[in-house]
């Protein structure tokens, strides 16, 4: 019995079995070969420069260094905690019918984005030149020299600046779910607010964790801007040290290896988080 | 003669300078199913996001049992509700849109008992219970733990099915349940329709699926440019037809 396929015209060689050729990339090998050349080359030079290295070995781990990564790290984390919640708030807000809402958010952006966050810095921590005592009337209240301390005024400039930046990464998170969706989740009954949360949010999540995952990497080393109001994080205190001994490269090195150590433990991280969003919608890609 | 469940009167809705609606009326009584068919522009989804509140109409009332849709008669005034007193009254009804719409980042299940859960504030173990019955009702029950995007299209709208009985809504509203569907899954979304019609659940189904006006409506309104041309039993409408404009429509759909 033959099978009912096609009629087949003869003269095509039969090409099952034909091993495919391997190809040779010459292009990358060369490009390879040089940039492993000049890298050398960039080694060398600063091996013969003058840089002391056993000075960098030995400020790598000393406590004030320590101390001043950790403290970079908690500011980054505290001021993006801030700016996240505040992102949040005012995108929810921009994008809110009300228009008294939406206006005072779009203030709130034009103004916290529009003026350099070192800036801000320096206004929030000399606040007390405005403001000698703040509080709360008849409540407390206190000297502000007493409450702007640097680490106060460094949560509040930068977490308030980044505040502006996160809300447009998360308006646009927001944006980026179907408008199905909202009408779903109004046909069983939710409200704007509990739908936002329940099925937008988590949707948005997925879009807006890459964005802001740069974000962050972003507030790491924004945070070095805080040693201009004494915030001791590790630029601040690297300063201190070659103030002192005048090892300025050696310091700044040290300083720049913390600084990439953190930045390159938060990319894994950044992965996991993406996974955790992607929950329905990854299935099918593996 | 008795009250209808959904009462529609003169509904009129224009979106910039296109009329949508031009003065729509109609009566939905317990356990009847109404189909409403027509062309696309006919105005047809626009009366069923009325009755669901996706849209608000320009003019003329809704009332779903007594209660005026969106709106408070007071003082010789009517009064836009607050969204509170929306959402309570979208509980009434549930809605099956075209596209689906399910949520997905939740599971089946997760997208059954969501409502319940979260809107109705019932206790997980009862809700969930309830979920998986409805869940082997449209003959998903082994598909709970799955994602939307690991269901087919049918699946998938039957869940969305699932998802709406789940609030036990006293109208069920179909915006072309089957129009995003390849041919062969369009039977078992109508399947699980015919049951539901069956069961006495009261049912607006916008509509292209012909066979299943004729089958399962008690009443079929033919809509055209906004306004309802044509009403009557299936076998009057899609058996003969008074009106030009229905059976053109009708010969251009049947070929």
């Amino acid at each position: 019995m033959t099978t009912a396929g096609p009629v087949l015209t003869s003269g095509f060689p039969d090409l099952t079995g034909v091993p495919m050729a391997r190809r040779t990339h010459w292009g990358r090998w060369t490009a390879a070969l040089a940039i492993i050349l000049v890298l050398l080359a960039l080694v060398r030079a600063f091996a013969h420069g003058q840089i002391d290295w056993p000075v960098v070995g030995q400020f790598l781990t000393v406590p004030v260094i320590l101390t001043g990564i950790v403290n970079t790290v908690i500011m980054s984390v505290l001021a993006m905690a801030l700016g996240i919640l505040l992102g949040v708030i005012v995108a929810v807000m921009r994008l809110s019918p009300n228009p008294v809402l939406s206006y005072c958010a779009a203030f709130y952006v034009w103004l916290f984005r529009g003026t350099p966050v070192i800036l801000q810095l320096l206004l929030w921590f000399n606040l007390a030149l405005v403001f000698p005592t703040i509080g709360i009337p008849g409540v407390w209240s206190g000297r502000a020299v007493d409450i702007m301390t640097p680490f106060l005024s460094a949560l509040l400039g930068l977490g308030i600046n980044q505040g502006a930046y996160t809300s447009e990464v998360m308006r646009a998170g927001i944006l980026s779910v179907d408008a199905g969706q909202h009408e779903a989740a109004q046909a069983i009954g939710m409200g704007r607010l509990r739908a936002l949360r329940r099925i937008i949010l988590p949707q948005a999540m997925r879009v807006v964790i890459p964005p802001l995952g740069n974000e962050f990497i972003g507030m790491i080393k924004t945070t070095s801007l805080a040693s201009v109001i004494q915030y001791p994080e590790i630029l601040h205190n690297a300063e201190n040290i070659y103030y002192a001994n005048s090892r300025v490269i050696e310091l700044l090195i040290v300083a720049g290896f913390w600084y990439l150590l953190v930045v390159s433990i938060l990319s894994p991280l950044q992965h996991l988080l993406e996974k955790r969003f992607a929950r329905g919608t990854q299935v099918m890609t593996r | 003669m008795s009250k209808p469940l959904l009462a529609i009167r003169d509904v009129t809705k224009t979106f910039g300078l296109y009329q949508a609606l031009r003065g729509v009326s109609l009566d939905v009584f317990q356990g009847k199913v109404l189909c409403l068919i027509g062309g696309s522009g006919s105005g047809k989804t626009t009366l069923l996001r009325c009755v669901n509140q996706i849209i608000q109409p320009d003019s003329g009332g809704i009332w779903l049992e007594d209660d005026l849709l969106g709106r408070r008669h007071e003082g010789g005034k009517l009064h836009r509700l607050p969204e509170r007193e929306i959402a309570r009254q979208r509980l009434k009804t549930g809605m099956v849109f075209q596209r689906f719409n399910l949520f997905p980042h939740l599971t089946a299940l997760g997208n059954v008992m969501e409502g319940p859960v979260q809107v109705q504030g019932r206790d997980k173990a009862s809700a969930r219970k309830d979920a998986m019955e409805l869940l082997s009702r449209v003959g998903l029950a082994d598909k709970a733990g799955n994602y939307p995007s690991q269901l087919s299209g049918g699946q998938q709208q039957r869940v969305a099915i699932a998802r709406a009985l789940a609030m036990r809504p006293k109208l069920m509203l179909f915006d072309e349940p089957t129009s995003a569907l390849d041919p062969e899954l369009v039977g078992e979304v109508l399947a699980v329709m015919r049951e539901l019609a069956r069961s006495g659940m009261t049912m607006m189904v916008v509509t292209h699926e012909l066979g299943f006006a004729r089958e399962v409506a008690d009443s079929v309104a033919f809509m055209d440019s906004g306004s309802i041309v044509e009403y009557g039993p299936p076998a009057q409408i899609l058996g003969a037809p008074t009106e030009k404009r229905t059976r053109d429509f009708l010969s251009a759909v049947i070929i």
